[in-house]
């Protein structure tokens, strides 16, 4: 057999490794700062860059895709090309995979900041990143699969089925969601509306949990872990289980964010049953983790890197536990729109994706510059304050969600509301969240230490960038020969049939749930009252998905007692028929703003206290932690855009009469001035052409369709539904 | 609800057509021999000593 001498490239995996500490160290900052922006409103700096709304992507956004993603890729780097006995496939697509996404994380942090967002949670970046997203992706993907085509193991071990699942999970996720209509280089609208929208963007934000923060985690674990600890992993049986499984399962699921929802009862309850039957493939990952680690545990007593894979599994194992039971649509009353979500994601960041990024670091560093750790001390003291961070971070979360739900369902006994208030109900929580800021703040404090301990360790060593090595070279593969392997061993060895498989298996789950919702008319019920918005309120809709509102307030009142007493009516799946993007939200900070216009609702605020509450929330309601939007008075609506957005909206289908769009202007002139006059009887002066009127307007569309004293809608939209 | 009935139908068959695949799986034992993948990546025996860049100039 020829012996093959070939070079590994460690600079790559020490790029991605800097671009891990360095992104880690921003997101969780910027965690912070939103954490402390919840607790002392005054952090928001009355700044539209630093406002809440911008700031939570951009920490989302930080550490999903800058922080875990080039965890992922040094992972996944540095294991592949072990694994593989191989260099990577091509120096030029390495390069262009690292300094792309970090191009990309720029380009996204500048964005996001200046409020430039589709408005879909974890899918916030606007089309032209999009694109660059799905370039990079491929060349990583491409740089992958090539790798594995001139491999010298016959035998693709399992971490790789996982890397490549990652690949054609997160491609089609990205692409499918990312279906977007432009009207500028900053700006487009979502091609699906209302609860089409709704499922295809939970169908994603699910999946991105799962491809994106999971199936390169169990590849890494399978790595990683028998690495540190010198043992084979467990059951190999069980990793060829409990990947299909979960792999096919994971598609099904992302209805279980929409429980209760505006979205037909049959994609729920199947949202509901492939969520409780996820907890089998979960729990197959984690325990075979776990029993990787027997007979071995002395191991982890002395060990920081397995101390964290410990931590890993276990918060893997509470999490896919937990999730489930949040999606039994009892349990999800009380954990949607509460912290409990916030709390479960934590569990899950800060403890699997946190503690086995920091376990993979702390082995990986010193192999790769082949020298031992610096402090194994300082690492033991890393874990311990990262371990205490998550309870501080998590604990007082879910206490605050139990607290609020019991609170928003309190009656007297004579039947009222007995919070009334939804301010009663969110100064109790504040307290919560100042621990929680405690519990970020140590996070960091471990997150530095570690910084200081890795790049010590880093100078005490040599990292090899081209490393030289000899392997035999790759026998000639024939076709499946059925007395020799059986059929999964012969997949293991094709990797291009392997991917065509895993992605047909990934991808059934979506099609059952989202081709129906699109193309069957019964699904989405119309609503003869709802009528397409005003020039003004699509200006005014477009200020809220930039100021991210959605990240604080849902427009989504369920049908629950509690609910249609508080806010009104509940939601119908009819309302939001003209919603590119949809805006239900995730998380009630402030109360729900889906009756928000309706006139004779309780939710209804007139003109003057919209514009005093947006200026200053404080001086309306002095617990108030809203931030002040003081520049919607300065700055001015867009007016150059408004009839390329109503073009944009025709085009999607929004029954705008035939050459609207040139009477748009003068329609939207007109309800603005309306609505300045109404702010001059109140004594305030102001132009109407500033932005705060547009905002003003669209709140006030909010729910108006359907309620029993409809306002009739200006002549111009009536006309068009004719 | 009537939803369900055709919920449980399906479930049932699904259930049943991966039963089919697991018993198709072991006994055509697809789970046989698995123990060399996993012991394998724990050998690192491939880096050569007079591997490094370094040398690789000193070569020159």
């Amino acid at each position: 057999m020829e012996i093959q001498k070939f070079y590994y490239d460690n600079k790559i995996v020490r790029q991605f490794i800097w671009a891990t500490i360095v992104w880690g160290v921003v997101g969780i900052i910027v965690g912070l700062l939103i954490a402390l922006q919840l607790a002392f409103p005054v952090f928001n700096l009355d700044l539209s860059l630093t406002s809440f709304g911008r700031m939570r992507p951009l920490h989302t956004n930080a550490i999903i895709f800058a922080f875990v993603g080039n965890a992922i890729f040094a992972g996944v780097y540095y294991s592949l090309q072990k694994l593989l006995k191989t260099r990577m496939f091509n120096d030029t697509l390495s390069a262009i995979n690292f300094w792309g996404w970090q191009l990309i994380i720029l380009l996204a942090a500048l964005s996001l900041t200046l409020g430039f967002t589709t408005g879909k949670e974890y899918a916030e970046l606007e089309w032209p990143i999009d694109i660059l997203i799905a370039i990079v992706w491929i060349v990583f993907g491409w740089n992958m699969i090539g790798t594995i085509l001139v491999r010298r193991v016959k035998h693709i071990y399992a971490a790789i089925w996982w890397y490549l699942a990652t690949f054609l999970g997160i491609a089609m996720l990205h692409v499918v969601n990312s279906f977007e209509l432009p009207i500028s280089l900053f700006k487009s609208y979502s091609i699906y509306a209302g609860a089409q929208d709704a499922v295809v963007q939970w169908w994603y934000g699910h999946n991105a949990v799962a491809f994106f923060l999971t199936t390169p985690f169990l590849g890494l674990m399978y790595y990683y872990l028998p690495k540190a600890v010198n043992r084979p992993i467990y059951s190999y049986k069980l990793s060829i289980i409990h990947f299909w499984s979960l792999i096919f399962l994971y598609m099904w699921a992302g209805p279980h964010h929409l429980l209760y929802q505006s979205l037909p009862e049959w994609a729920q309850a199947l949202g509901t049953t492939f969520s409780v039957m996820l907890i089998a493939p979960s729990w197959g990952g984690m325990i075979n983790g776990f029993l990787t680690l027997r007979g071995a545990w002395d191991k982890v007593r002395d060990s920081a890197a397995l101390k964290f894979f410990v931590v890993a599994l276990t918060a893997y194992g509470m999490a896919t536990f937990e999730g489930p039971m949040m999606s039994l649509k009892n349990v999800n009353s009380i954990t949607h729109f509460t912290d409990w979500t916030i709390a479960h994601v934590h569990i899950a960041g800060m403890g699997w994706n946190g503690g086995l990024t920091f376990g993979m670091l702390y082995w990986l560093i010193p192999v790769l510059f082949k020298t031992k750790l610096y402090s194994q001390k300082l690492a033991n003291t890393h874990f311990w304050i990262a371990t205490l961070a998550i309870l501080l971070y998590a604990i007082p979360l879910y206490w605050s969600a139990v607290t609020q739900w019991l609170m928003w369902r309190e009656y007297t006994p004579e039947g009222f509301l007995a919070y009334p208030n939804f301010m009663e109900t969110l100064t109790q929580i504040l307290p919560m969240y100042s621990i929680r800021i405690i519990g970020g703040t140590l996070f960091l404090i471990g997150f530095l230490l570690m910084v200081y301990n890795l790049v010590k360790t880093m100078t005490s060593g040599v990292c090899v960038a081209n490393e030289a090595a000899e392997a035999p070279a790759l026998e000639k593969l024939g076709p499946l020969n059925p007395r020799t392997e059986t059929v999964h061993r012969w997949l293991e060895r094709k990797g291009i049939q392997f991917s065509i498989v895993a992605f047909v298996v990934l991808a059934i789950g979506g099609a059952v749930q989202i081709i129906p919702m699109i193309f069957i008319k019964s699904n989405v019920p119309t609503l003869k009252t709802v009528t397409p918005y005003t020039p003004l309120e699509l200006a005014g809709r477009d200020i809220y998905i930039r100021e991210g509102c959605y990240t604080c307030h849902s427009q989504m009142v369920r049908p629950f007692r509690w609910e249609t007493d508080r806010y009104g009516e509940y939601s119908k799946i009819g309302e939001f028929v003209y919603d590119h993007p949809y805006q239900w939200g995730s998380r009630r900070t402030g109360p729900d703003l889906g009756r928000a216009g309706n006139p004779v609702g309780p939710m209804y605020k007139n003109t003057s206290w919209h514009f005093n509450h947006f200026m200053d929330p404080q001086k309306m309601n002095e617990k108030s932690i809203m931030p002040k939007y003081a520049w919607l008075m300065v700055r001015g609506i867009d007016t150059s855009v408004i009839p390329r957005k109503i073009r944009a909206m025709q085009t999607l289908g929004v029954p705008y009469a035939e050459g609207y769009d040139a009477k748009a202007l003068t329609d939207m002139e007109a309800q603005a001035k309306k609505i300045a006059e109404e702010l001059k009887t109140a004594g305030i002066e102001v132009k109407p052409d500033r932005e705060i009127i547009a905002i003003i307007a669209y709140i006030h569309k909010l729910g108006r369709d359907i309620s029993p004293a409809a306002v009739p809608a200006p002549a111009a939209t009536e006309k068009s539904n004719k | 609800m009537n939803i369900f009935y055709l919920l449980i139908g399906v479930s049932l068959l699904v259930a049943l057509v991966f039963l089919g695949l697991f018993i198709w799986a072991v006994k055509s034992g697809q789970y046989d021999d698995y123990d060399t993948p996993p012991y394998r990546i724990l050998f690192d025996d491939d880096t050569v000593k007079e591997n490094s860049e370094q040398e690789q100039k000193t070569d020159q």
